[in-house]
């Protein structure tokens, strides 16, 4: 079991409020994703959870039961550390298996553990090496091992994959996603990167400030953010926002297209404008348009547009896909009115 | 050309270095080839080098005059024991400073650090009669405890700025692991401070081992340590120089062959954190 309830948790540094009050549910089995920009407390809130940091005020509670006085070797949680912090002096072996002598376990269950958890990881051949005998992604594994051999109630990942080089980024994400599936464990991940957000998560919350932003399913955000924010920071590449007589004329103060749904013409279309510079990525091309009147917009086209620097192109965007925001910068709902 | 300036150089450099290798080691090696003179020898001028006429009576007489052993073992207990006494109470110390600083926990450390500054003798007077009135005068308890409060800020600054370099993940991570803190400082701390713990231990336990001013004023007869055997042999008659330097070779002997084996581990100790 794994359901963490957070109750008006605040957290406060001197006189520096970092987590202003914040609700929030993770249920059983879950996958969610703390996202947001640098300092926006989502590694606070990750530490507050695991216990390596006192809440304030405020509760939080694992299973019904209020941990907030409970010390972290006794939340029965398990974390994973963006710089792995695997014990140097001990033997991968000994590493998976700390915390099982830590539980008291038996020298026989210990190895029978281990020798899974290896398995499972790929790490049966390195078991007698050192961490620092070990590659990144080996010892990132070593980390994960550490962490699932005592059968926590929930995963804490605190941008684990931040050290990796982008090829074995990739691997491991679907490694840990592929963890989750087998495991049906609550995982709670924190990273700044959307894209690992976008394709791990059951549920992104999105962090600003300390706030939460929005809570939903990737698919919510994406179609559905609350908030320039949300809108801004969820999508690759970022959503083009326009104000002014453009906005007005959808009865909004700020319209936001995202760069895939703006269609680009050689011929004709809504905005003109020259590219300023043209991203091939194979797949899909990302144009960067200078536009008269509307600024800089990025648009998405198939890989097999054949457009270079400096060309003119008109851009229309898609009736239907076009979000529009008030003057707080909060969502407009078809009905007109703000959520 | 460029080669051949730097290799002069190099061997400038060297030459260098070993000049003023010979220069601190000279009154050692001189003590200890004057213990091997007679008395007439010892004050001739000029000095004999190495031409003269070698002898072991000094040793003899020393051996027959005093208890060489008892002052020995008086040296090992007392250096020994304020060492290891001095890490039990450190190592706590150090951890708290290293990984649970608090506003002032600077302001401690500088503080501690400037009792070093005092003069000995300052205390002295104080010292001595708190030791009159408790008996500790000429005890060994009474040696271990004052060399190792003398000693205790460095063993602290040593130890914390070891446990500084530490990443505090790693200890987070135990915590998370299930470690409480007797787990946390016993099987991760410890065996990954074990380098400088050791090297920490080596220097105090020389340092003790030297320490004349405390041992010479706070003993008389059955604490008396090594340094009080050497100054036993510089009397108001007149000093004795040959049997001094055998004195002194004997006292300083153990401290330098332990130092010779563990000067690899000694350096890395005193150098730590200057270079990464």
């Amino acid at each position: 079991m794994g359901k963490i309830v957070l109750d008006r948790v605040t957290k406060t540094f001197g006189h520096v409020e970092v987590i202003p009050p914040l609700d929030l549910g993770i249920d059983d089995g879950e996958f969610v994703v703390f996202v947001g920009p640098s300092g926006c407390g989502k590694s606070t809130l990750l530490r507050l959870i695991a216990g390596l940091e006192d809440v304030t005020s405020g509760e939080i509670r694992i299973d019904g039961e209020v941990a907030t006085e409970i010390p972290p070797a006794e939340r029965g949680l398990a974390m994973v550390f963006q710089s792995y912090a695997l014990y140097p002096h001990m033997t991968v072996r000994k590493n998976i298996a700390f915390p099982l002598k830590m539980a008291g376990m038996s020298k026989a269950q210990i190895d029978e553990k281990v020798m899974n958890a290896a398995r499972v990881l790929n790490l049966t051949d390195y078991l007698d090496r050192r961490p620092g005998q070990l590659s990144g992604g080996q010892r990132q594994r070593v980390a994960i091992g550490r962490a699932i051999v005592r059968e926590p109630a929930a995963f804490l990942f605190d941008e684990p994959l931040s050290n990796l080089d982008a090829a074995l980024r990739v691997n491991m994400r679907l490694e840990i996603s592929e963890l989750h599936n087998t495991l049906g464990t609550t995982m709670i991940y924190v990273t700044h990167d959307q894209v690992e957000a976008m394709t791990m998560a059951d549920k992104i919350v999105v962090l600003n400030a300390g706030r939460v932003e929005q809570v939903g399913s990737p698919l919510d955000l994406y179609t559905a953010p609350n908030n320039l924010f949300v809108a801004g920071f969820i999508g690759s590449p970022r959503m083009n926002f326009i104000e002014g007589a453009e906005a007005e004329a959808h009865k909004a103060m700020t319209i936001g297209i995202r760069p895939e749904h703006l269609d680009v013409s050689q011929e004709t279309g809504l905005w003109e404008g020259r590219v300023s510079v043209a991203e091939h990525l194979g797949s899909d091309t990302f144009l960067h348009v200078q536009t008269t009147g509307q600024g800089t917009l990025t648009a998405r086209v198939d890989g097999e547009f054949a457009v270079r620097h400096g060309a003119r192109v008109w851009l229309t965007p898609e009736a239907d896909k076009i979000h529009r925001f008030d003057e707080s910068g909060l969502a407009i709902r078809e009905n007109g009115v703000a959520s | 050309m460029a080669r051949a300036t730097s290799k002069r150089r190099k061997a400038v450099m060297t030459g260098l270095a070993w000049a003023v290798g010979l220069l601190i080691f000279f009154p050692i090696l001189w003590t200890v080839l004057t213990s091997f003179k007679t008395e007439a020898e010892a004050i001739a001028s000029p000095p004999s080098f190495i031409g003269f006429d070698w002898t072991l009576e000094n040793y003899a007489e020393v051996q027959e005059r005093s208890n060489y052993f008892r002052h020995f073992i008086n040296s090992v207990v007392i250096s020994v024991g304020s060492t290891l006494l001095g890490l039990v109470i450190a190592v706590p110390a150090a951890w708290s400073m290293a990984f649970v600083p608090a506003k002032r926990t600077k302001d401690v450390l500088m503080w501690m650090l400037s009792t070093k500054m005092l003069p000995p003798v300052g205390v002295l007077i104080p010292i001595y009669l708190i030791f009159r009135t408790l008996g500790l005068l000429d005890t060994l308890v009474g040696l271990i405890v004052v060399l190792m409060l003398i000693n205790l800020p460095i063993i602290i600054w040593m130890l914390f700025t070891y446990f500084r370099e530490i990443p505090g993940e790693i200890l987070e991570a135990a915590r998370m692991d299930g470690a409480g803190l007797r787990a946390e400082i016993l099987y991760v701390l410890t065996p990954m401070a074990v380098p400088g713990i050791a090297s920490t231990l080596l220097l105090n336990i020389i340092l003790a081992w030297n320490e004349a001013f405390w041992t010479l004023n706070l003993t008389a007869a059955k604490a008396a340590p090594l340094t009080a055997f050497i100054a036993s042999y510089s009397s108001p008659e007149g000093l004795f120089y040959a049997k001094l330097s055998a004195a002194s070779t004997m006292a300083i002997a153990p401290i330098l062959i332990m130092g010779w084996f563990s000067q690899k581990q000694l350096v890395r100790g005193l150098t730590f954190g200057a270079v990464k």
